[in-house]
């Protein structure tokens, strides 16, 4: 069965088995990577207009259906699981997230490299969208309280009180993972989940501020927790808001002032 | 680096928090949930536990963390940093009795944050609800030059001995302990007990002892406390403790909401009968004590003397103002206190990170202390490290002058979260603050020892009736408008001459800055030869004025600058800081007694 997280130690010791994705900009790519991976930046990925570019995308740095992928970033993972997500979204159901960011791999003395890994083409890449896991902002209106479904805010909690899509609730995405990992473990996820009531029968559609970075990593920290029927709602809020839908304020108190930052 | 100190500084650390706690706390909220337990029943239970509701929303919670003496280690402050990102709003604030709280977290994710506390020895037990709450303690204990002993382990002690005790499970109401260093450094008079360090000489050997005072608190209507005798002797605290707890206990007022703190049982009884009951229970506590009732009094060894004297440097202007405000010479010879300010108690994420390094780096006892000023202490600091440590300060926003000056004002939560709320007092506090910053008056030595606290409501939880001046919030028709307003006080202190605020007038929120410079500005006009702030204040009060003879004359000045133009010409000045809405004064029930 397919890993949701690989650890860094499976990982070096599978290194033909993976194609390793580096998410972050190409510069800091060029600056030094972690071994054997290519370069994909978020941006090209959300540059792409539909499925079959996606899949284009993926093709010329030599990702086909098959392939086993795993992709990693240096913010938090949230940049590698819209990486992923996408991947997966658009018919590759082979891939993982490593378990660190960049930054910690190196300071785990993991190895690094500053070469341009280039990949050969892939010979197809099968467009098989996946409509299940993606939720659109339609879908998303359609959420009422009794339709069994839950609708999960990844952002800070202040940016939450302030605005939100209705019905939804808030796990901010830093309750998600710990200084050692992306993500907590399935356990830890699987406690805070069941303590805030979002049980494993129930549809889960996750999103956030701009477009479905945070709320991707909800996304899979839901799967990595055994969740199952889970959705993002990629353009999430900043769609949300320009499309002038109705949203949920909390204006009874001034909890910005209580804030240090 | 930190070998430079020696091991027996360092503070011992304790473990408050207990694991299966979190387990019941998990089970109490699912039962709740379920409906197998009434709202009664659980918000009493989630009290105890320190999870106080959030302004007008009922999913969010606020939890207080207790602080016994105010101590918490670097790994404390790391992971207090990592729960508020995850589950709060990725701040924390330190509360005027040493509490740390976090807001906005999800009733649900208490058990979850508990969990976190636990593991690194923290609790929130008893820090809410009818119970002793947190033992507060004079930041200086232990390194005061005028101390005459420290009594950071007998706090400990206490805070050890009552935490989860049967007999403060269910009191009226709460019950506070302060415990004072020194006569100056001293809330005990604000306190249901305060307790004073003093020594006396008995057949030539130095004997301790404490003024034990009783029945003071801050509130709707608050009261200074009186002494029980003149010496308690020091294996006679624990006693005549217990003693005013079961009398309490048994004879406070648990009908009346308004009237349960034990302030007004000595009041209604007058404070002679009370002290005649506490001395009798004493008798009967001491004739029936087992061995279990006993504090564990362990004496912290300290060196008299630091090891490296301050080396001369060229130091900025920025650091000699910092250097002038916030740090204390100890009693121990080339040891420092260094006080760091927050605005109004709260304090980030990665502050807090930073905080636990240097900690780790320059305190002699690897901890850091809360302050009723909503700040931080850190102690034990080498005088030759000052330097670098106010430089790592500043550089991540924590060396803002003035923390012991008028400019670090003290204001509750307010509107930000608290249901009681009429006012937004935290913001003005900040406001106050960055206004009397730019003005440089943390400088002024005239104003040395004024302090400004603001609550935002009448019930103190800013401590307005002790500042030298005092605001709490209120909701009132100006030019028929209703508008956010501050009632003013003036002349509050603390120490052995604890003084109530005495009430001068009603002032808009927005007016409330131009009212504390106006204040200033009368005092430099009014005030004879080197006379300070708070001795023209106390001139006033006694209606001995120069060219403005009393409260009466200057009520007139006062209101004169408070007024505001009518709403069609200035909309902002009927506004409460922090909101673009038109104000209106909602509240709900509080919280503090369950």
């Amino acid at each position: 069965m397919r890993k949701i997280i690989i650890k860094p130690k499976e990982l070096l010791n599978k290194l033909d088995e993976y194609i390793i994705i580096d998410a972050r900009k190409e510069d800091e790519y060029k600056e030094g990577h972690i071994i054997n991976a290519i370069s994909l930046p978020l941006a090209r990925v959300l540059d792409a207009k539909d499925p079959n570019e996606l899949a284009e995308v993926f093709r010329s740095v030599g990702v086909s259906n098959d392939d086993k992928v795993v992709v990693y970033d240096d913010i938090f993972g949230a940049i590698a699981a819209r990486v992923a997500w996408t991947l997966e979204y658009i018919g590759n159901d082979n891939v993982s997230l490593l378990s660190v960011t960049f930054s910690k791999w190196k300071s785990m003395g993991y190895k690094v490299e500053k070469r341009i890994r280039k990949r050969k083409e892939a010979k197809k890449f099968i467009v098989r969208v996946n409509d299940a896991i993606l939720a659109t902002a339609d879908y998303v209106n359609a959420i009422s309280k009794t339709n069994n479904k839950i609708l999960l805010d990844s952002r800070e909690r202040l940016n939450y009180l302030d605005a939100h899509i209705p019905h939804a609730i808030n796990i901010s995405w830093r309750a998600l993972g710990n200084e050692d990992s992306i993500l907590k473990s399935p356990e830890e996820l699987r406690r805070m989940l069941k303590n805030r009531k979002i049980d494993r029968d129930k549809e889960i559609i996750t999103y956030c501020g701009s477009v479905g970075t945070l709320s991707g990593l909800a996304y899979y920290a839901l799967k990595y927790a055994g969740y199952e029927n889970i959705k993002l709602y990629a353009k999430s809020f900043k769609e949300w808001k320009a499309l002038q839908l109705p949203i949920e304020e909390f204006k009874n108190a001034t909890y910005w002032d209580l804030s240090a930052e | 680096m930190k070998q430079r100190f020696k091991e027996h500084i360092k503070q011992d650390k304790e473990e408050w928090g207990l694991p299966e706690e979190v387990e019941s706390i998990e089970e109490m909220i699912r039962l709740y949930r379920a409906g197998k337990i009434s709202d009664n029943e659980f918000r009493r239970f989630r009290l105890q536990y320190g999870a106080y509701g959030a302004r007008l929303n009922q999913d969010f919670t606020m939890m207080r963390i207790k602080v016994p003496a105010g101590i918490l280690f670097p790994d404390q402050l790391r992971r207090l940093a990592s729960l508020s990102e995850a589950f709060s709003i990725g701040s924390v604030h330190v509360s005027t009795r040493q509490n740390i709280q976090m807001h906005w977290i999800y009733l649900d994710d208490v058990p979850e944050v508990e969990r976190g506390l636990v593991e690194v020895g923290l609790t929130t037990r008893e820090s809410c609800g009818n119970t002793i709450r947190n033992i507060v303690v004079s930041p200086f204990a232990g390194v005061c030059k005028k101390e005459p002993f420290d009594v950071t382990p007998y706090a400990k002690a206490f805070a050890k001995f009552f935490l989860r005790n049967t007999l403060n499970q269910n009191l009226p109401r709460k019950f506070k302990f302060n415990f004072a260093c020194c006569e100056e450094h001293n809330l005990s008079k604000i306190a249901d007990m305060g307790l004073v360090p003093i020594t006396k000489e008995e057949n030539g050997k130095i004997v301790r002892g404490f003024r034990v005072y009783l029945g003071g608190g801050l509130g709707p209507a608050s009261f200074i406390a009186e002494l029980l005798e003149e010496f308690t002797n020091e294996d006679q605290l624990l006693p005549t403790a217990i003693a005013v707890i079961r009398l309490f206990d048994r004879l406070g007022d648990r009908i009346n909401m308004h009237r349960n703190r034990m302030r007004y049982l000595v009041h209604d009884m007058g404070f002679n009968k009370f002290k005649e009951l506490v001395l009798k229970e004493r008798e009967i506590v001491n004739a029936t004590k087992s061995i279990y009732m006993k504090l564990d009094i362990k004496d912290i060894e300290k060196p008299t003397k630091g090891l490296i004297s301050i080396k001369p440097f060229n130091a900025s202007n920025e650091y000699k103002r910092w250097f002038n405000t916030n740090v204390v010479e100890q009693k121990q010879q080339g040891y420092y206190l260094v006080f760091i300010s927050l605005q109004m108690g709260d304090i980030s994420a990665n502050q807090l990170r930073e905080l636990a390094r240097v900690v780790e780096e320059f305190s002699g006892e690897n901890a850091i202390i809360t302050t009723p000023q909503q700040g931080f202490v850190i102690r034990w600091v080498l005088g030759s490290d000052l330097p670098k440590l106010y430089k790592q300060l500043s550089s991540v926003g924590l060396a803002k002058p003035g923390a012991l000056s008028i400019t670090s004002a003290v204001a509750c939560v307010g509107t930000t979260s608290c249901n009681l709320a009429i006012t937004n007092s935290h913001r003005l506090g900040k406001e106050i603050q960055q206004r009397l910053l730019e003005k440089g008056l943390d400088k002024d030595k005239d104003l040395e020892g004024v302090t400004i606290h603001i609550s935002g409501c009448p019930n103190s939880c800013g401590q307005h009736m002790i500042g030298t001046l005092g605001f709490y919030g209120g909701a009132s028709r100006v030019n028929n408008t209703l508008t956010p307003t501050y009632n003013m006080l003036i002349g509050g202190r603390i120490g052995e001459d604890a003084r109530l605020g005495r009430v001068i007038t009603r002032v808009p929120a927005k007016r409330v800055i131009d009212v504390i410079l106006k204040m200033i500005s009368i005092y430099k006009s009014e005030r004879n030869d080197k006379e300070k702030f708070t001795q023209w204040i106390d001139r006033i009060l006694e209606g001995r004025g120069s060219n403005i003879k009393d409260v009466e004359e200057l009520r007139k000045i006062i209101e004169e600058e408070a007024k505001i133009p009518d709403a069609d010409i200035d909309a902002d000045l009927y506004l409460d800081y922090g909101s673009d809405n038109k104000f209106t004064a909602k509240t709900a029930r509080g919280e503090c007694a369950a």
